[in-house]
């Protein structure tokens, strides 16, 4: 179960659409340097460009475990958001598609809800550099959450 | 390639790689059978902190660069080699204050292409956190800037 301080917390933040206190319970989130924000129905979430992040020192590029680690924590604080989940998604499975180099740059996210059952939820997640068309990497991950109401 | 050659350009690889060190991952045992590094547990690797469990991300970047590395054991000679695809199946999360790791082994090298296997765990490898398949792409000896980075490798100046 989600604490009531927690849904407290992510209540307020999408209220008023800043995110950091929410982002600040999470280490993971602090480590890799997410941000999120608000665009009208949908959430925008970034990763600025940090040299800690790179995992290609030739290119220079970012490390894929981290776009990866980005994209996925992208999906489940979507889902946290959106999916009204008694509980926090817990993360089933994730399969990620590199297509182009991720450059030391700030990288963005976006995601959408294909599937949404009772146990179990589908998203999709693409991220982009400079051009939203040209993702570097798109992914897919499967989450269960908690029905709000027990299952019969 | 010897054993020992191949577990000292496995540690100049990783010491190569920044969000690695920060990590402060390891190689455990490199050799034919495959490679095999630590990922040191930390409090900052948490992603839920209800229960303490690892995030996906850091056992995602412990399995991007186990099998990334696996090319290393089937190759001759080091070539780039870019990850293509990567699917993790989480069978349970990690648990808080025990060191992770992530084993890989390539199981087809084609010209272009690598096709790599593994799995992450704590105490038992009979019972993994994850399993991982990863695809990597062969970009040969001559990509921009893999002879000088192989040449590092190699323990010379490049």
């Amino acid at each position: 179960m989600i604490p009531a301080d927690v849904r407290q917390r992510l209540n307020q933040a999408h209220a008023v659409g800043d995110y950091a206190p929410l982002l600040a319970l999470i280490p993971y989130a602090g480590l890799i340097g997410i941000e999120c924000e608000r665009q009208g129905e949908q959430l925008l979430f970034r990763l600025p460009a940090s040299a800690d992040n790179v995992g290609n020192p030739l290119l220079p590029a970012i490390h894929g475990g981290v776009i990866a680690g980005f994209m996925e924590l992208s999906a489940a604080l979507y889902l946290l958001v959106y999916s009204e989940s008694a509980s926090i998604p817990k993360i089933i499975d994730f399969s990620i598609d590199y297509l182009r180099a991720g450059y030391v740059r700030d990288t963005y996210a976006n995601c959408q809800l294909w599937r949404q059952g009772r146990r179990v939820t589908n998203v999709a997640i693409s991220a982009w550099q400079d051009d939203r068309n040209l993702p570097i990497a798109m992914a897919r991950a499967h989450f269960k959450i908690e029905p709000e109401k027990p299952l019969k | 390639m010897i054993d020992s050659s191949l577990m000292a350009m496995a540690e100049r690889f990783l010491s190569a790689l920044r969000h690695c060190q920060l990590l402060n991952m390891r190689v455990h045992q490199a050799d034919a059978g495959g490679m095999t590094l630590v990922l040191p547990w930390s409090p900052l690797l948490v992603g839920n902190p209800q229960t303490g469990a690892v995030h996906g991300g850091a056992l995602t970047t412990l399995m991007d660069t186990t099998c990334g590395m696996a090319t290393l054991c089937s190759l001759a000679q080091f070539e780039v080699c870019p990850t293509l695809d990567l699917r993790i199946d989480y069978m349970h999360s990690a648990e808080a204050g025990k060191d992770i790791y992530g084993h890989a082994h390539c199981y087809r090298v084609t010209r272009d292409v690598i096709f790599t296997r593994g799995m992450a765990y704590q105490d038992d490898p009979e019972q993994p956190i994850c399993q991982v398949v990863g695809t990597f792409m062969r970009l040969g000896q001559q990509a921009r800037g893999g002879i000088r980075f192989a040449g590092k490798l190699d323990g010379g100046q490049g």
